[in-house]
Formats: structure tokens, C-alpha cells, sequence
């Protein structure tokens, strides 16, 4: 096993031009800059509708550093699809320098991804096109301001789950990502969090490395829509982790390893409180929420084949 | 020039397809489009095609899939009829935007509901608003032609829109015709590959696909406005080479009939050799009518149109779509009296909708609009049927 | 905008942008209520703050720097307030509390 990455590992070469109109505080945009120095620069970046794109694009500019295609919001695994086609067969026919290794990326957020994009991304692995597809997951449809998505978490508020004497946030449970690209048996899965930059950076760069479709879920604090102060996006992100609402992860050919062990776990109380969206919650939804950490904890754990992230501490 | 092969209308289409040696193909299953895809998949199997097939899991798909090759530099093709090509409809208008210069055939089907596989102009019709150069053939002969002509313009770098040419379900499709075939190194020599547009290429980042706000939207519409225009003229200067290298030559418009008519059927695709048909057996030489087939249909030929209507006394419009509520049902009737109108002649229009569904337009309806036609043609305009005449429907 | 914009005539077609990283262009320090102010002194040179700036607004330049520790470091964090939005990201992660986020005044 190859030594782990440290922050001092990570390119100083920035690949994400500043001037882009992500929120202050933004979650995904700290994704975004630490995807692309992770990437090869003869990468192609096919990118569905949603924050990051309306956000990075306004004409006449552009954050983007590669060659970069938007299309629509449903489509970005099947645009990526054809350019993955098209460099295959233009290499073949001698149309591209045969030695020049370019490479695609999807970039899709949860909407785009977990619900209107489900289609074309099923497509896309079924297939086997050589793409890594990246979902930067906000749990909701910020980008049209706050509507919940099948991302969206179990009691979270959203502005059609809103709180009041009926509803009382979300009361579904988020959609398994993984699981459904694991259904398609591809050959590389993996959680990312961009409180652990070194670890995010060490998975994109295995992933371009591994021949076929591959599916990155990118945990993405959203200052607006999860209702939070803007300096703390690292902190809820970490706390994601310590408390096992994340768990970072790669499955590796069928493989599992959890990347940021935790030991000891946090109660989920101490990551709801951080957010304006769960601040409606009973003890007993807080206690609902614990039982589904605990579950997938103890799912993680025997696919891991040892407790790898801990009890809840006292 | 080619060899003379029997081949119904999908077959000729996908070996022009072959011969234009596209790089990628990205369809999904639809009838009566399918036969196209068959075939050109068994090009590839057989090591004739070299190109990647992209077995995407919807017409939405398809349609993005091919839009992400062609922004990849590949000259790229698809097909669907019907359901499918309403279906990439969201996708049509941004591959027209993002100026790529796809080609599609639409076999051209009925819409659901009722469900229907059988041949009208509804599908074609839902998409003529989309951006896209859309011809129709009469015949298999044209189809073949039709994709090396749609390649040839689609790529001048004048006009960077794509392309959709169009032939009629089964009646073209699964008929069967002798077909002179242009073979790969014609088809090249008449359309070349060329880099024209923008690509994804790594040495040269672009960003496809930006967000544009009121301060620019506008004048990338403008853009393509002037692009569809300009594609009139390569279209023109492209069906003259083409007369000259494969001696068939084609008209945004193609008249047949009498010299100095009175009255003029204007209609699309395989009806208009119906039409043809029964003006020369059934009416004979002697009346004052003619047949005015609009291959063109985006951009609408408005000169030739005017051209060839002035003077006429009455212009019947055979539309095979319907859109309940407009002003004028048919389509294709509203874009000639919008012609008409805007340029001043004062020839009277009758709207017939017929052939829905399949339904065939046999010389028994092409007689009975002809005779409203000669029956209408020296009233006052006032005294015209101001609703569509339902030919062949059981009232 | 005072500055006369393109005509559509002169506009490359199909809004394709063509300088990549553009969006440099923009500055986004007007967005800013709060200023983040390194103090060179304290810093340790961890990396932090860099790494999570999601603009990028903080500068990682080879320019030494001695503290009045007489502790040489090679290379000093900068924030670029042409960009830096004050979130405060950088100030709430500094493991040594080296950055403060002070009022923006203008």
C-alpha cells in the first residue's frame, strides 16, 4: 500500500479560477478546486446543470481551467458518454495524436444525479464508458433555493418539506448512491469529504487511474441551504464524520477500506445542532437519525470486516 | 457513378451514413426508425463501418450523447421517429445553440395517443421550432442523398446547425426502391471532414455550454438566426455540386404540373409522388394543376414558394399534423399563408388535413382536394372554409 | 456597464468561452463584510487555511519570512482580497488562531 497523502501533497497549481460565484463559504467550491488539481490536466469535464455550473460560467467567463461542457441537468453522464466515445474512436481513426491521453469527467450535483440524472448515469456504468462521475451532494436543490431532492436526509427542513403543524421536514430516508453504482459493478466507488482534502485528492487520482465507469459522492456543505454560518463548513464537515453521518470510504473491485477510520464516534445531536435545517427536531427524530447511523455504522463495519468506526461515546 | 441496389428507405439511409464515415452513432430503439440502427450496427460488426456505437438507454440520451461527441469533434448521427424524437426535443434546441453540427434522421410517426407507429408529420412538425435545417425526402432515393447533402451543410462553417432529414415511416422506410449508391470516397470528396467548429480539446480549454444573462443571451440567438439563413445559400450552392457530381438534382422546392396552374397542391414527403402520380395518370396533361413539394422546410424557401405560387388562383396545403387551436391546424398551411401574406400575393390557400395515423392519402382523396380546389378557386377569398378540410376521416 | 459590449457579429458563435480561467476577471472582494488579517507571526505555515479556501483567495507564495522569533519560514500564506469573499473558513480552521476576521471598512 502506497503511503497516505498529507496536505502537503496537494499541487499549489490551481486548476479553478477565482471569481466564481459560489456562495461565500461554499462547500462544493472547495470540492471543485481540489477535483481539478487532482485531475490530469488532458482531462474533458462534461458538467450537469446545478450550482457549481450557473455559478462558474457566465458568459464571457469561466472558472474552468480544461475544456469543459454543460449541456442540460439530466444528461451529464450521457454527454460525457459521447465524448468518452468520440476520443476513443478519433484516437482510433488517427484523428488525435495516438500518445495523448485525454480523459473524461462527469460533474453532476444530487438533483442532477440522484434523481433527474439517475437515467443517463445508470446508462453511462451499465455501459462501461472509461468515466469518473463525481455527485457533489448539498441534499437538496439549492441551486432553485432549497427544494429536497432524493438526497435530501431524514427530518431535514427544506422549502418543500418546510416545518409546520402537519409536515415536519423530510420524513423520507436518502437515496443509497453507492449502493445503486455498486449495482452496476463498477470497479471503483468512494465517498470524499472535503474537510479530508488529502484523502479526496488520493481517491480522484485512483480513480482516473482505473480503467472504466467510476462513481466519486462528495459530501458538500451548503451555507444557504443547510442554514449555517459560513466559517463553519469544515467544521460540519468534519463533524459528519466524527459523528458516522459520512463515512469515507472506497470499494476497490469489491473491496471496501474506510479511509478516515473514527475510533469513537460523536453522538448525531452534536452535527444536527450545527444546522439551521434540523433545528425543528423532536429527541425522538434526533434518536430516529442516531438509529440510521447506527445501522449503516454497523453495515460499513461488516463490509469492512472489522469495527472500523467505533460506538457512539458516552 | 454508384451501383444500383434495391434497398427500402432505412437501409439507403444507413449506407449513406456508412459512406460518410461517421465516427459515432448514438440511437435508441423506436420504430420504424430501428432498421436504420440495425444496420449500421452490423456495418460496424462487420469491420465495414469504423465508428463507436453508443447503446444509450433513451432517445434523451441519445440525442445528449451525440451532442458531447460532436463538441468531442466527432462527425456524429442519430435517428428516431416519433415518441423519441419528442422526447430529445429539450435536447434539439441546445444542440442548435451550441452550434454543433449533429445529423438526425427522423422516421417520421405518428405521436402518442393513441399509441401509433404508423406515418404522419406530427413528430417532424413538434420539432421545427428547435433550431435545426430540416429537409424531407419523397422518395428512398432522395433519403440516401439527403444525409451527404445534411453533412455537407451542417459542417460549412457558415452555418454550424444541425441537421435533420426526414422520411416517411414504412411508407419510405420499410419500402422497398432501386437506390444508386454514393459510394465513401464521393461522399467525402462532395462533404469532407473537416474540423469547423469549436472543440473540447485539451490544448485549447473552451468552456461549452456557459450560462448567458440578459446582457448576452440575445445575441447568441441573433447569431443563430443568421446562421439558419446563411444555410439557405450553402444549401443552394451544395444541391447545384451535387447535381453536377451524382447527376440528381434537388430543390428546396420541386414543382410538377402544368405550366401556368390555376390551382397547386403543396405537400411533403412520399405524398407528393402520390400527387404526382395522379395528376399525370388520373387528371391528365390538359388541366391547369401542379404539385409543389417543399423538401426544404427549415428554413422555409419563401422566394420559391412566391416564385411559384404567384399567380396561381387557389393553393391547397396537404398537412399530415394536426395542432388543434392554431390559427391555421396545419402547420405547413400556416407557413404558406404566412408566406404568402408577408410577400404579397394574393393566391386564396385551403388547409387539408389528411393522412393521420397512417392513414393513407390515396388518389381518391388527392381527387377530392383537387376538385374543392377547381370548385373554390373563382369564389371570393371570403367565401373559403376558414377550418381545415379533413380528408379521409369518417365524419 | 460603461464599456461598449459586443456586437453579435463579433461575438465567437454558440457562447463558447475561449480563455479558460476567465472568471479571474471578476472580482469578488465587494461580496466581503469581513476582512481576514494573517498575522505572519503566528502563523505556522500548516497549510490550512490554503487548502480550504474555496475561492482560491489565499496565496501560498515562495516569499521568506522571518518572525520576531528569528524563525525563517520560505514561504508565506497571503490572502488575495481581489477574491476573498470573508467567509471566514480560513480564520475558524487556523489550528494557532493566526487569523482574525476584522471589519471590512471601505
Amino acid at each position: 500500500m502506497s503511503r497516505a497523502l498529507t496536505i502537503r501533497d496537494l499541487p499549489r497549481e490551481e486548476r479553478f479560477a477565482p471569481g466564481h460565484r459560489m456562495c461565500q463559504g461554499c462547500g462544493a467550491a472547495i470540492l471543485m478546486r481540489h477535483i481539478t488539481k487532482a485531475l490530469p490536466k488532458d482531462t474533458i469535464i462534461v458538467q450537469a446543470t446545478g450550482c457549481v455550473e450557473v455559478t462558474t460560467t457566465l458568459y464571457p467567463e469561466t472558472s474552468w481551467m480544461n475544456p469543459w461542457l454543460h449541456i442540460a441537468f439530466e444528461n451529464a453522464a450521457a454527454g460525457a458518454s459521447g465524448v468518452e466515445a468520440a476520443i476513443k474512436v478519433l484516437k482510433k481513426k488517427g484523428q488525435l495524436p495516438p500518445g495523448k491521453e485525454v480523459r473524461v469527467v462527469a460533474i453532476g450535483g444530487d438533483g442532477g444525479t440522484f434523481d433527474i440524472g439517475i437515467q443517463a448515469l445508470s446508462g453511462m456504468l451499465e455501459r462501461g464508458h472509461d468515466i469518473l462521475y463525481i455527485v457533489y451532494d448539498n441534499e437538496a436543490y439549492m441551486n432553485t433555493g432549497i427544494q429536497r431532492s432524493g438526497a435530501t436526509p431524514f427530518g431535514a427542513w427544506t422549502t418543500t418539506t418546510p416545518v409546520g403543524k402537519v409536515w415536519h421536514g423530510e420524513w423520507r430516508r436518502k437515496k443509497d448512491i453507492i449502493g445503486i453504482a455498486l449495482a452496476h459493478r463498477v470497479p471503483y466507488v468512494a465517498t470524499v469529504n472535503p474537510a479530508y482534502l488529502p484523502d479526496l485528492y488520493a481517491k480522484v487520482s485512483k480513480a482516473m487511474s482505473i480503467k472504466g465507469p467510476k462513481l466519486i459522492h462528495a459530501f458538500s456543505p451548503c451555507v444557504p441551504g443547510w442554514r449555517y454560518e459560513p466559517a463553519l463548513t469544515i467544521t460540519i464537515a468534519k463533524m459528519a464524520v466524527q459523528t458516522g453521518m459520512w463515512i469515507n470510504y472506497e470499494i476497490e473491485n469489491g473491496v471496501l477500506n474506510v479511509t478516515t477510520p473514527v475510533p469513537k464516534r460523536k453522538p448525531v445531536r452534536e452535527y444536527l445542532k450545527l444546522q439551521g435545517r434540523f433545528r425543528h427536531l423532536t429527541d425522538e427524530e434526533i434518536n430516529t437519525i442516531q438509529k440510521f447511523v447506527d445501522e449503516q455504522v454497523a453495515y460499513i463495519n461488516k463490509l469492512a470486516g472489522k469495527e472500523v468506526i467505533g460506538p457512539v461515546e458516552a | 457513378m454508384g451501383k444500383i441496389v434495391p434497398l427500402s428507405g432505412n437501409s439507403a439511409v444507413a449506407y449513406a451514413v456508412k459512406s460518410a464515415d461517421v465516427d459515432v452513432i448514438s440511437a435508441y430503439p423506436i420504430t420504424p426508425q430501428t432498421t436504420i440502427v440495425e444496420k449500421l450496427a452490423e456495418f460496424i460488426a462487420n469491420g465495414e463501418l469504423d465508428a463507436e456505437m453508443i447503446h444509450v438507454e433513451s432517445e434523451h440520451s441519445a440525442l445528449s450523447a451525440a451532442v458531447g461527441a460532436s463538441a468531442a469533434g466527432a462527425r456524429v448521427y442519430t435517428a428516431s421517429s416519433s415518441q423519441g424524437i419528442v422526447l430529445m426535443y429539450e435536447i434539439m434546441f441546445i444542440a442548435s445553440s451550441l452550434r454543433l453540427p449533429i445529423v438526425m434522421t427522423i422516421a417520421a410517426r405518428a405521436l402518442s395517443a393513441p399509441i401509433n407507429i404508423w406515418n404522419d408529420h406530427s413528430d417532424f412538425m413538434a420539432v421545427s421550432d428547435t433550431g435545426w435545417v430540416m429537409m424531407m425526402a419523397e422518395n428512398n432515393q432522395e433519403a440516401h442523398d439527403d444525409v451527404i447533402l445534411a453533412y455537407r451543410i451542417a459542417e460549412d462553417p457558415e452555418v454550424l446547425l444541425p441537421v435533420a432529414t426526414a422520411l416517411d415511416g414504412y411508407f419510405m422506410t420499410h419500402t422497398i426502391e432501386p437506390i444508386d449508391l454514393i459510394e465513401r470516397e464521393d461522399a467525402l470528396s462532395f462533404a469532407p471532414k473537416r474540423k469547423t467548429w469549436f472543440t473540447l480539446d485539451p490544448d485549447k480549454p473552451v468552456t461549452i455550454g456557459a450560462l448567458g444573462d440578459p446582457q448576452w443571451y440575445f445575441e447568441f440567438k441573433r447569431q443563430q438566426y443568421e446562421a439558419m439563413k446563411k444555410s439557405r445559400e450553402v444549401f443552394e450552392k451544395s444541391v447545384d455540386e451535387f447535381a453536377k457530381v451524382f447527376g440528381r438534382r434537388y430543390g428546396a422546392v420541386e414543382y410538377f404540373g402544368d405550366e401556368n396552374p390555376e390551382v397547386v397542391l403543396v405537400a411533403m414527403g412520399h405524398v407528393v409522388g402520390n400527387i404526382k402520380a395522379y395528376l399525370s395518370r388520373v387528371r391528365g396533361k390538359d388541366s391547369r394543376a401542379g404539385v409543389l413539394k417543399i423538401k426544404l422546410y427549415r428554413p422555409f424557401p419563401e422566394d420559391l414558394i412566391v416564385k411559384y405560387l404567384e399567380g396561381v388562383k387557389i393553393v391547397g396545403v396537404v398537412d399530415r399534423a394536426l395542432v388543434p387551436g392554431s390559427a391555421s391546424p396545419g402547420p405547413l398551411h400556416s407557413e404558406i399563408v404566412a408566406t404568402l401574406r408577408k410577400h404579397g400575393v394574393d393566391a386564396k390557400t385551403l388547409s387539408f388535413v389528411s393522412g393521420l395515423g397512417g392513414r393513407p392519402v390515396t388518389h381518391e382523396h388527392i381527387g377530392v382536394m383537387f376538385s374543392k380546389l377547381s370548385e373554390l378557386k373563382d369564389k371570393p377569398a371570403s367565401e373559403l372554409p376558414k377550418e381545415p378540410l379533413f380528408i379521409g376521416v369518417r365524419e | 456597464m460603461s464599456s461598449r459590449l459586443p456586437s453579435w457579429k463579433e461575438l465567437p458563435i454558440g457562447a463558447v468561452i475561449l480563455e479558460p480561467g476567465s472568471s479571474r476577471r471578476y472580482k469578488t472582494h465587494e461580496w466581503r463584510t469581513l476582512r481576514p488579517v494573517i498575522n505572519q507571526d503566528k502563523c505556522i505555515r500548516c497549510r490550512i487555511c490554503w487548502s480550504y479556501c474555496p475561492e482560491p483567495a489565499i496565496l501560498e507564495v515562495d516569499k521568506p519570512y522571518v518572525t520576531s522569533t528569528n524563525r525563517r519560514y520560505e514561504i508565506t500564506y497571503m490572502v488575495d482580497y481581489d477574491y476573498c469573499k470573508g467567509c471566514g473558513i480560513c480564520a475558524q480552521e487556523c489550528p494557532v488562531k493566526a487569523i482574525e476576521m476584522v471589519p471590512e471598512v471601505r
